[in-house]
Protein backbone atom coordinates (compact mmCIF):
# COMPACT_ATOMS: atom_id res chain seq x y z
CA UNK A 1 0.00 0.00 0.00
CA UNK A 2 2.96 2.50 -0.09
CA UNK A 3 2.99 2.64 -3.58
CA UNK A 4 -0.32 3.90 -3.26
CA UNK A 5 0.45 6.30 -0.69
CA UNK A 6 3.41 7.38 -3.30
CA UNK A 7 1.24 7.83 -6.29
CA UNK A 8 -1.35 9.73 -4.16
CA UNK A 9 1.10 11.66 -2.72
CA UNK A 10 1.66 13.32 -6.39
CA UNK A 11 -1.34 14.85 -6.32
CA UNK A 12 -2.47 15.52 -2.63
CA UNK A 13 -0.66 16.38 0.29
CA UNK A 14 -0.86 13.70 2.59
CA UNK A 15 1.45 12.42 5.49
CA UNK A 16 1.41 10.23 8.66
CA UNK A 17 1.11 7.22 6.83
CA UNK A 18 0.91 3.80 8.80
CA UNK A 19 0.56 0.25 7.41
CA UNK A 20 -1.21 -1.58 9.96
CA UNK A 21 -1.77 -4.84 8.50
CA UNK A 22 -0.87 -6.11 4.63
CA UNK A 23 -4.15 -4.99 3.34
CA UNK A 24 -5.13 -1.89 5.94
CA UNK A 25 -3.12 1.31 5.76
CA UNK A 26 -4.15 4.85 6.78
CA UNK A 27 -2.94 8.61 5.71
CA UNK A 28 -4.14 12.24 6.75
CA UNK A 29 -4.81 14.32 4.64
CA UNK A 30 -5.56 18.34 3.81
CA UNK A 31 -9.32 19.13 4.73
CA UNK A 32 -9.59 21.28 1.68
CA UNK A 33 -8.76 18.56 -0.69
CA UNK A 34 -10.82 15.78 1.07
CA UNK A 35 -13.69 15.81 -1.22
CA UNK A 36 -11.11 15.75 -4.47
CA UNK A 37 -8.86 13.27 -2.86
CA UNK A 38 -12.00 10.90 -2.08
CA UNK A 39 -13.35 11.34 -5.64
CA UNK A 40 -10.08 10.39 -7.34
CA UNK A 41 -9.48 7.09 -4.58
CA UNK A 42 -13.17 6.14 -5.71
CA UNK A 43 -12.82 6.46 -9.52
CA UNK A 44 -9.14 5.90 -10.17
CA UNK A 45 -8.00 3.68 -7.61
CA UNK A 46 -11.16 2.01 -7.18
CA UNK A 47 -11.87 2.17 -3.85
CA UNK A 48 -15.49 1.96 -4.47
CA UNK A 49 -16.90 1.56 -0.98
CA UNK A 50 -17.13 3.40 2.03
CA UNK A 51 -17.21 1.28 4.68
CA UNK A 52 -17.91 3.69 7.58
CA UNK A 53 -16.77 7.24 9.24
CA UNK A 54 -16.38 8.29 12.23
CA UNK A 55 -14.73 10.66 14.59
CA UNK A 56 -12.47 11.04 17.48
CA UNK A 57 -11.99 13.60 19.53
CA UNK A 58 -8.85 15.14 20.60
CA UNK A 59 -9.40 16.73 23.70
CA UNK A 60 -6.00 17.81 24.78
CA UNK A 61 -4.65 18.87 20.91
CA UNK A 62 -8.13 20.47 20.37
CA UNK A 63 -9.23 18.71 17.65
CA UNK A 64 -11.31 16.26 15.90
CA UNK A 65 -9.85 13.44 13.81
CA UNK A 66 -12.60 12.30 11.13
CA UNK A 67 -11.78 8.69 9.21
CA UNK A 68 -13.05 7.91 6.32
CA UNK A 69 -12.65 4.19 5.42
CA UNK A 70 -12.45 3.08 1.76
CA UNK A 71 -12.59 -0.32 0.50
CA UNK A 72 -11.33 -1.84 -2.62
CA UNK A 73 -13.35 -4.74 -4.17
CA UNK A 74 -10.62 -5.91 -6.55
CA UNK A 75 -7.78 -6.16 -4.21
CA UNK A 76 -9.41 -6.91 -1.20
CA UNK A 77 -7.73 -3.52 0.72
CA UNK A 78 -8.48 -1.01 3.09
CA UNK A 79 -7.64 2.79 3.45
CA UNK A 80 -8.48 4.99 6.00
CA UNK A 81 -8.44 9.01 5.76
CA UNK A 82 -7.79 10.92 8.44
CA UNK A 83 -8.75 14.31 8.57
CA UNK A 84 -8.10 16.96 11.41
CA UNK A 85 -10.44 19.54 11.97
CA UNK A 86 -10.32 22.88 14.77
CA UNK A 87 -12.59 21.25 17.66
CA UNK A 88 -13.52 25.33 18.65
CA UNK A 89 -15.08 25.42 14.88
CA UNK A 90 -15.94 22.03 13.83
CA UNK A 91 -17.33 21.96 10.21
CA UNK A 92 -16.83 19.41 7.30
CA UNK A 93 -17.79 19.13 3.87
CA UNK A 94 -20.30 16.79 3.13
CA UNK A 95 -19.75 13.82 1.29
CA UNK A 96 -23.45 12.65 0.36
CA UNK A 97 -22.84 13.09 -3.37
CA UNK A 98 -20.23 10.91 -3.35
CA UNK A 99 -21.72 7.73 -1.11
CA UNK A 100 -25.32 8.08 -0.23
CA UNK A 101 -24.70 6.27 2.84
CA UNK A 102 -22.93 9.12 3.61
CA UNK A 103 -25.58 11.09 5.24
CA UNK A 104 -26.48 8.84 7.44
CA UNK A 105 -22.83 8.47 9.45
CA UNK A 106 -22.61 12.46 9.03
CA UNK A 107 -26.33 12.65 10.69
CA UNK A 108 -24.95 10.69 13.44
CA UNK A 109 -21.66 12.84 13.91
CA UNK A 110 -23.61 15.90 14.16
CA UNK A 111 -25.87 14.41 16.86
CA UNK A 112 -22.93 12.75 18.72
CA UNK A 113 -20.09 15.07 18.42
CA UNK A 114 -21.41 18.05 17.08
CA UNK A 115 -19.74 18.18 14.06
CA UNK A 116 -21.57 20.11 11.00
CA UNK A 117 -22.03 19.10 7.97
CA UNK A 118 -23.97 22.06 5.98
CA UNK A 119 -25.64 20.54 2.65
CA UNK A 120 -26.30 16.97 4.08
CA UNK A 121 -29.82 16.26 3.70
CA UNK A 122 -31.45 15.63 7.24
CA UNK A 123 -28.25 16.38 9.33
CA UNK A 124 -29.84 18.35 11.67
CA UNK A 125 -32.81 15.82 12.82
CA UNK A 126 -32.07 13.65 15.98
CA UNK A 127 -31.16 10.17 15.11
CA UNK A 128 -31.18 8.42 18.77
CA UNK A 129 -31.48 11.18 21.25
CA UNK A 130 -35.27 12.49 20.60
CA UNK A 131 -35.31 16.00 22.09
CA UNK A 132 -32.05 16.01 23.74
CA UNK A 133 -31.18 19.69 25.26
CA UNK A 134 -27.70 18.90 26.59
CA UNK A 135 -23.91 19.15 24.69
CA UNK A 136 -23.28 16.69 22.04
CA UNK A 137 -22.54 13.29 24.49
CA UNK A 138 -19.40 11.79 22.81
CA UNK A 139 -17.03 14.54 23.50
CA UNK A 140 -14.34 13.86 25.84
CA UNK A 141 -15.69 16.59 27.91
CA UNK A 142 -19.34 15.85 28.61
CA UNK A 143 -19.17 14.02 31.59
CA UNK A 144 -22.17 11.60 31.30
CA UNK A 145 -22.05 9.94 34.98
CA UNK A 146 -22.69 13.34 36.59
CA UNK A 147 -25.22 14.17 34.08
CA UNK A 148 -26.94 10.40 34.85
CA UNK A 149 -26.93 11.51 38.82
CA UNK A 150 -28.23 15.04 38.48
CA UNK A 151 -30.93 14.20 35.93
CA UNK A 152 -32.17 10.72 37.05
CA UNK A 153 -33.73 9.43 40.23
CA UNK A 154 -31.32 6.51 41.15
CA UNK A 155 -32.59 3.39 43.11
CA UNK A 156 -31.02 3.55 46.75
CA UNK A 157 -29.09 0.43 46.81
CA UNK A 158 -28.35 -1.63 50.00
CA UNK A 159 -24.88 -3.54 49.94
CA UNK A 160 -23.90 -6.33 52.10
CA UNK A 161 -20.16 -8.16 52.48
CA UNK A 162 -21.02 -11.55 51.29
CA UNK A 163 -19.22 -13.49 54.22
CA UNK A 164 -20.32 -11.17 56.69
CA UNK A 165 -23.77 -11.24 56.01
CA UNK A 166 -23.72 -15.10 55.65
CA UNK A 167 -22.36 -14.96 58.83
CA UNK A 168 -24.80 -12.95 60.71
CA UNK A 169 -27.22 -15.05 58.76
CA UNK A 170 -26.18 -18.66 59.40
CA UNK A 171 -24.49 -18.14 63.05
CA UNK A 172 -26.11 -15.21 64.47
CA UNK A 173 -25.24 -15.75 68.16
CA UNK A 174 -21.54 -16.11 67.24
CA UNK B 1 -79.66 35.59 2.76
CA UNK B 2 -80.60 32.19 1.01
CA UNK B 3 -77.51 30.01 -0.60
CA UNK B 4 -76.79 31.12 -4.46
CA UNK B 5 -76.74 28.90 -7.43
CA UNK B 6 -73.00 30.03 -9.19
CA UNK B 7 -74.88 29.67 -13.04
CA UNK B 8 -78.38 30.96 -12.75
CA UNK B 9 -77.85 33.42 -9.69
CA UNK B 10 -81.38 31.64 -8.64
CA UNK B 11 -81.47 31.44 -4.35
CA UNK B 12 -81.82 27.79 -3.94
CA UNK B 13 -84.18 26.68 -1.27
CA UNK B 14 -84.00 25.15 1.79
CA UNK B 15 -80.27 24.87 1.74
CA UNK B 16 -78.36 26.53 4.72
CA UNK B 17 -75.44 28.60 3.66
CA UNK B 18 -72.04 27.28 5.35
CA UNK B 19 -70.45 28.99 8.44
CA UNK B 20 -67.68 31.49 7.42
CA UNK B 21 -64.16 30.24 8.78
CA UNK B 22 -63.16 33.00 10.47
CA UNK B 23 -59.95 31.68 11.83
CA UNK B 24 -61.22 31.51 15.46
CA UNK B 25 -61.03 28.53 17.38
CA UNK B 26 -63.93 27.74 19.79
CA UNK B 27 -63.51 28.34 23.37
CA UNK B 28 -61.62 25.92 25.57
CA UNK B 29 -61.39 27.23 28.90
CA UNK B 30 -63.77 24.75 30.19
CA UNK B 31 -61.22 21.82 30.03
CA UNK B 32 -59.19 23.86 32.31
CA UNK B 33 -60.69 22.32 35.27
CA UNK B 34 -58.97 19.13 37.44
CA UNK B 35 -61.30 16.83 35.80
CA UNK B 36 -59.84 16.86 32.52
CA UNK B 37 -56.50 17.12 31.02
CA UNK B 38 -55.17 20.34 28.73
CA UNK B 39 -53.29 18.28 26.22
CA UNK B 40 -51.13 21.56 26.28
CA UNK B 41 -48.08 20.36 24.14
CA UNK B 42 -50.62 19.81 21.21
CA UNK B 43 -51.67 22.08 18.86
CA UNK B 44 -55.00 23.19 18.83
CA UNK B 45 -56.05 21.45 15.98
CA UNK B 46 -54.40 18.18 17.24
CA UNK B 47 -56.03 18.62 21.08
CA UNK B 48 -59.86 18.26 18.66
CA UNK B 49 -58.38 14.67 17.44
CA UNK B 50 -57.78 13.33 21.29
CA UNK B 51 -60.79 12.71 23.62
CA UNK B 52 -59.16 14.46 27.28
CA UNK B 53 -60.72 12.37 29.88
CA UNK B 54 -58.65 11.74 33.37
CA UNK B 55 -57.77 7.88 33.95
CA UNK B 56 -60.08 6.81 36.42
CA UNK B 57 -59.34 3.69 39.18
CA UNK B 58 -61.63 0.54 38.57
CA UNK B 59 -63.97 -0.32 41.40
CA UNK B 60 -63.89 -3.81 42.14
CA UNK B 61 -66.94 -5.96 41.53
CA UNK B 62 -68.85 -7.91 44.55
CA UNK B 63 -66.79 -10.27 46.11
CA UNK B 64 -67.05 -13.49 44.84
CA UNK B 65 -67.41 -11.92 41.26
CA UNK B 66 -64.20 -10.11 41.10
CA UNK B 67 -62.58 -13.20 42.43
CA UNK B 68 -64.10 -15.32 39.07
CA UNK B 69 -62.82 -12.21 37.52
CA UNK B 70 -59.48 -12.60 38.85
CA UNK B 71 -59.43 -15.92 38.07
CA UNK B 72 -60.37 -15.69 34.47
CA UNK B 73 -57.60 -12.72 33.96
CA UNK B 74 -54.99 -14.58 35.73
CA UNK B 75 -55.63 -17.66 33.00
CA UNK B 76 -55.61 -15.66 29.98
CA UNK B 77 -52.48 -13.05 30.20
CA UNK B 78 -51.03 -12.17 26.85
CA UNK B 79 -47.70 -10.37 26.44
CA UNK B 80 -47.45 -7.45 24.30
CA UNK B 81 -44.94 -8.64 21.81
CA UNK B 82 -42.75 -5.27 22.47
CA UNK B 83 -39.23 -5.43 23.35
CA UNK B 84 -37.91 -2.80 24.70
CA UNK B 85 -34.24 -3.84 25.25
CA UNK B 86 -32.02 -7.14 25.15
CA UNK B 87 -34.45 -9.37 27.66
CA UNK B 88 -36.81 -8.86 24.50
CA UNK B 89 -35.07 -11.91 23.01
CA UNK B 90 -36.00 -14.06 26.05
CA UNK B 91 -40.08 -13.99 24.77
CA UNK B 92 -38.44 -16.39 21.60
CA UNK B 93 -37.50 -19.39 23.77
CA UNK B 94 -40.70 -18.72 26.13
CA UNK B 95 -42.94 -18.54 22.96
CA UNK B 96 -41.48 -21.23 20.81
CA UNK B 97 -41.45 -25.01 22.03
CA UNK B 98 -39.17 -25.66 24.60
CA UNK B 99 -41.01 -23.35 27.35
CA UNK B 100 -43.90 -23.12 25.20
CA UNK B 101 -45.68 -20.78 27.33
CA UNK B 102 -49.31 -21.07 25.53
CA UNK B 103 -49.74 -24.19 27.96
CA UNK B 104 -49.94 -21.23 30.53
CA UNK B 105 -52.61 -19.32 29.09
CA UNK B 106 -50.19 -16.53 27.91
CA UNK B 107 -49.12 -15.60 24.66
CA UNK B 108 -47.75 -12.90 22.73
CA UNK B 109 -49.97 -10.70 20.92
CA UNK B 110 -49.06 -8.10 18.04
CA UNK B 111 -51.12 -4.37 18.89
CA UNK B 112 -51.60 -3.35 22.75
CA UNK B 113 -55.32 -3.12 22.31
CA UNK B 114 -55.64 -7.33 22.72
CA UNK B 115 -52.47 -7.10 25.29
CA UNK B 116 -52.88 -7.63 29.05
CA UNK B 117 -49.32 -7.99 30.33
CA UNK B 118 -46.65 -5.48 29.06
CA UNK B 119 -42.75 -7.05 29.64
CA UNK B 120 -40.10 -4.04 30.26
CA UNK B 121 -37.42 -6.18 28.47
CA UNK B 122 -33.86 -5.00 29.97
CA UNK B 123 -32.89 -1.16 29.68
CA UNK B 124 -34.95 1.55 29.11
CA UNK B 125 -33.94 4.72 26.60
CA UNK B 126 -35.85 7.99 26.17
CA UNK B 127 -36.64 7.29 23.17
CA UNK B 128 -38.12 3.91 23.83
CA UNK B 129 -39.63 5.58 27.33
CA UNK B 130 -41.98 7.92 25.13
CA UNK B 131 -43.07 4.50 23.01
CA UNK B 132 -43.31 2.73 26.17
CA UNK B 133 -46.01 5.10 27.74
CA UNK B 134 -47.91 5.27 24.54
CA UNK B 135 -48.08 1.29 24.40
CA UNK B 136 -48.76 1.23 28.13
CA UNK B 137 -51.77 3.62 28.10
CA UNK B 138 -52.91 2.34 24.41
CA UNK B 139 -53.45 -0.89 26.38
CA UNK B 140 -56.90 -2.08 27.76
CA UNK B 141 -57.58 -2.98 31.13
CA UNK B 142 -56.97 -4.75 33.48
CA UNK B 143 -53.16 -4.42 32.32
CA UNK B 144 -50.35 -5.67 34.15
CA UNK B 145 -46.71 -4.62 33.82
CA UNK B 146 -43.75 -7.12 34.37
CA UNK B 147 -39.97 -5.54 34.20
CA UNK B 148 -37.18 -7.71 33.55
CA UNK B 149 -33.42 -7.74 33.22
CA UNK B 150 -32.12 -5.54 36.28
CA UNK B 151 -31.88 -2.44 34.07
CA UNK B 152 -35.08 -1.80 34.43
CA UNK B 153 -34.77 -2.08 37.83
CA UNK B 154 -31.75 0.04 38.97
CA UNK B 155 -30.24 0.61 35.75
CA UNK B 156 -27.80 -2.07 35.62
CA UNK B 157 -24.80 -1.55 33.70
CA UNK B 158 -26.66 1.57 32.21
CA UNK B 159 -26.65 3.41 35.95
CA UNK B 160 -24.00 6.29 34.18
CA UNK B 161 -25.86 6.84 30.85
CA UNK B 162 -27.17 9.96 30.00
CA UNK B 163 -30.19 8.65 27.98
CA UNK B 164 -31.32 5.96 30.43
CA UNK B 165 -33.85 6.13 32.47
CA UNK B 166 -32.86 4.12 36.09
CA UNK B 167 -36.16 3.31 37.49
CA UNK B 168 -39.10 1.96 35.42
CA UNK B 169 -41.51 1.96 38.02
CA UNK B 170 -41.23 5.85 38.27
CA UNK B 171 -42.63 6.16 35.10
CA UNK B 172 -45.08 3.67 34.92
CA UNK B 173 -45.98 1.12 37.32
CA UNK B 174 -44.53 -1.77 38.04
CA UNK B 175 -46.38 -5.30 39.26
CA UNK B 176 -43.57 -7.79 39.24
CA UNK B 177 -39.91 -7.48 38.94
CA UNK B 178 -37.43 -10.04 37.51
CA UNK B 179 -33.77 -9.75 38.41
CA UNK B 180 -30.99 -11.19 36.54
CA UNK B 181 -28.82 -10.38 33.26
CA UNK B 182 -30.07 -12.18 31.50
CA UNK B 183 -33.04 -13.99 33.46
CA UNK B 184 -33.21 -17.59 32.00
CA UNK B 185 -36.49 -18.58 30.50
CA UNK B 186 -37.33 -20.34 34.00
CA UNK B 187 -36.48 -16.91 35.78
CA UNK B 188 -39.25 -15.13 33.82
CA UNK B 189 -42.00 -17.95 33.80
CA UNK B 190 -41.25 -17.75 37.63
CA UNK B 191 -42.05 -14.02 37.40
CA UNK B 192 -45.27 -14.58 35.74
CA UNK B 193 -46.37 -17.27 37.83
CA UNK B 194 -45.85 -14.88 40.94
CA UNK B 195 -47.76 -12.24 38.33
CA UNK B 196 -50.77 -14.80 38.60
CA UNK B 197 -50.95 -15.04 42.39
CA UNK B 198 -51.06 -11.46 42.44
CA UNK B 199 -53.64 -11.08 40.16
CA UNK B 200 -55.71 -14.22 41.92
CA UNK B 201 -55.02 -12.16 45.24
CA UNK B 202 -56.40 -8.98 44.14
CA UNK B 203 -52.64 -7.06 44.29
CA UNK B 204 -52.13 -6.58 40.50
CA UNK B 205 -53.94 -2.97 41.22
CA UNK B 206 -51.01 -1.25 38.94
CA UNK B 207 -53.27 0.15 36.66
CA UNK B 208 -55.56 1.74 39.85
CA UNK B 209 -52.42 3.29 41.10
CA UNK B 210 -51.55 4.48 37.77
CA UNK B 211 -54.65 6.54 37.64
CA UNK B 212 -54.33 7.46 41.12
CA UNK B 213 -51.04 9.24 41.22
CA UNK B 214 -51.52 10.24 37.47
CA UNK B 215 -49.92 13.38 37.77
CA UNK B 216 -46.94 12.11 40.09
CA UNK B 217 -46.55 9.89 36.88
CA UNK B 218 -47.20 12.26 33.79
CA UNK B 219 -44.64 14.85 35.69
CA UNK B 220 -41.71 11.93 35.78
CA UNK B 221 -42.64 11.33 32.48
CA UNK B 222 -42.62 15.04 31.22
CA UNK B 223 -39.57 15.69 33.21
CA UNK B 224 -37.20 13.36 31.12
CA UNK B 225 -38.86 13.42 27.92
CA UNK B 226 -38.14 16.84 26.24
CA UNK B 227 -40.19 16.34 23.26
CA UNK B 228 -43.39 15.72 24.62
CA UNK B 229 -46.09 15.82 21.60
CA UNK B 230 -48.10 13.53 22.82
CA UNK B 231 -51.63 13.36 24.20
CA UNK B 232 -51.84 13.56 28.02
CA UNK B 233 -53.28 10.12 28.41
CA UNK B 234 -56.30 8.95 25.57
CA UNK B 235 -55.08 7.90 21.95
Amino acid sequence: MKELYDTISLQFTLKDFHQQKPNLAFATAEKQQLIALLTYMRDVHRYTHLVFVTAVDWLEENRFQITYMLHNYDIKADFGIRVMLDRDKPVMESIHHLWEQGRVYQRELHEMFGIDFPGSPGVNEPMILEGWQGPPVMRRDFDTAKYSLETYDHRPRDTREPESHMKEKLYPED
Amino acid sequence: MSYMDKTTGIPEQGITPPIPDTGEMPDREWRKDDKTLTNAELTLEEQDWFCDARPTPAKPAWGPVEKFYNWARANSLWILAFGTGCGAIELRPLVTARYDISRLGMQPRPTPRQASVFMIGGYVSIKTLKRIVRSYEQMQGPKFVVAVCSCAINGGMYWDSYNTVKRIDQYIPVDVYVTGCMPRPEAVMAGFSKLKELILAGKAEGQNLYAEKFDWYKANQKQVIKDWNMPDYNW
